[in-house]
C-alpha cells in the first residue's frame, strides 16, 4: 500500500512543482494564476497521501521527509509528470495527457475498499474535473488556434506521446492494490481515457500520434534526467537547513 | 478561432457572492473568447470563495456615460429630495427600511 500512496503523492507532488515554476512567468496574468491554482490543488492532494503514507509507515516520518527527503530512485512518479515545462503548449499538452488520465482514475478510485483513499479521491475529484476541463479547452484553442499554436501544440504532443502509456500501464504494486481492492484496474479506464484523448485531439484539429514503443520505469524508480534536477531545486531549502520551519 | 492579436480581448467580470444577491462589477481580465473568460474569471476572482455565479460580458459591449456629461446627467436630481421616500411616517417597530 506504501507504494501505491506514494505512486499518487509523488505524481501530484512533481506535477504540482511544475505547475509552480510557471509562477510570475505565464503568457499572461490570468493563465499564471490558473497554473498556480492548480499546483496548489496539486499539493494540497499530494499532502493528503504523504500524511496517509507516513502514518502507516509508523516509523515517526511526516509529510515532509517523504517530500524532501527521499532521492529519486525512492520516487514512483510516472516520467511524464517530471518532464520539463518547455513552452506553453508543451505544458498544456503534459496536463491534458495527465488529467485525461487523472480524472477517470480518481472516479474508480472513489469506489476504493479503503475508505480514506475513496474519501481523498471524491475530495480531489472535483479539483480535477476542472484541471480536465482547463486543459481540455486549452488544447483545442491553441490547436484550432493560429499556425503558429497548432504547430507547437502538435510537436508537444508527438513528443510526449511516448509518456503516456506508463500512465495505463500497472506496476507490480499496482496490480496488486487491484487484487486487494483499495487499487484501480488500469484495464478498466482505459476506454474512457483513449475515447476522451481522441474526442479532444480530433475537435482541436489535431493528428493522433502513433502509439508506438512506450517510455516506462518512473512508476519503479527509474526516471529521466529531469527529475533529480526538480529535486535539487524542490528539496533545497530542507537540505541546506534540516528540519528548518517558518 | 482565436484572432492573431498581440493580447487577447477584454471581458468585464460580474460576480454574485451568494444566491439570491445581485451580480456585482468585480474587474476586468483578457480571455480568447467567452468561455475562457468564465474560466479565467474563476481563477483570478473566485480563489477565496468570493462568489457562487460569473458573468463575463465583453467590454467593448459596455455604452458608458461620459465624465464630462455628469452635470446634465446628474446634476438635476440634486434639488429634487422629494423622490427619496423619506417624507413618511414610519410605524415604530417596523424593521429594514
Amino acid at each position: 500500500m506504501r507504494d501505491f500512496l506514494l505512486l499518487l503523492a509523488d505524481n501530484t507532488q512533481i506535477l504540482g512543482h511544475r505547475l509552480g515554476e510557471w509562477c510570475g512567468h505565464g503568457p499572461e496574468l490570468e493563465i499564471d494564476m490558473a497554473m498556480t491554482n492548480l499546483a496548489l490543488d496539486l499539493i494540497g492532494q499530494s499532502r493528503n497521501y504523504y500524511q496517509y503514507a507516513a502514518e502507516l509507515e509508523g516509523a515517526g516520518r511526516t509529510e515532509d521527509d517523504l517530500a524532501y527527503l527521499r532521492d529519486a530512485r525512492e520516487f514512483r512518479n510516472c516520467l511524464l509528470v517530471e518532464q520539463p515545462n518547455g513552452d506553453f503548449a508543451r505544458t498544456v499538452a503534459r496536463n491534458f495527457l495527465f488529467d485525461s488520465w487523472h480524472f477517470f482514475f480518481l472516479e474508480a478510485l472513489c469506489q476504493s475498499s479503503d475508505e480514506r483513499l475513496a474519501a481523498i479521491a471524491v475530495k480531489s475529484l472535483k479539483e480535477v474535473t476542472y484541471h480536465l476541463r482547463w486543459s481540455s479547452e486549452w488544447v483545442i484553442r491553441l490547436g484550432d488556434g493560429t499556425e503558429e499554436s497548432h504547430r507547437r501544440i502538435q510537436d508537444a504532443f508527438d513528443h510526449l506521446w511516448t509518456y503516456r502509456g506508463e500512465l495505463l500501464t500497472p506496476a507490480p504494486f499496482e496490480t496488486e492494490a487491484t487484487s486487494a481492492g483499495y487499487g484501480v484496474d488500469l484495464l478498466s479506464i482505459k476506454p474512457r481515457v483513449e475515447e476522451k484523448l481522441t474526442d479532444i485531439l480530433s475537435r482541436a484539429t489535431l493528428r493522433r500520434p502513433e502509439d508506438a514503443w512506450m517510455q516506462s520505469g518512473g512508476k519503479t524508480g527509474r526516471h529521466s534526467e529531469h527529475l533529480g534536477y526538480l529535486l535539487a531545486e524542490m528539496q533545497y531549502v530542507q537540505r541546506a537547513y534540516p528540519n528548518s520551519v517558518w | 478561432m482565436m484572432a492573431n492579436h498581440s493580447e487577447f480581448p477584454l471581458w468585464e467580470v460580474f460576480i454574485r457572492s451568494h444566491g439570491g444577491l445581485n451580480h456585482k462589477h468585480v474587474g476586468s481580465l483578457h480571455a480568447a473568447d467567452a468561455q475562457m473568460a468564465l474560466e479565467h474569471a474563476r481563477d483570478v476572482y473566485t480563489r477565496r470563495m468570493e462568489g457562487v455565479s460569473i458573468w463575463v460580458v465583453p467590454s467593448t459591449a459596455i455604452t458608458a456615460s461620459d465624465p464630462a456629461d455628469t452635470d446634465p446627467f446628474f446634476e438635476p436630481a440634486k434639488d429634487k429630495i422629494y423622490r427619496h421616500p423619506t417624507f413618511y411616517d414610519i410605524p415604530e417597530g417596523l424593521k429594514h427600511m
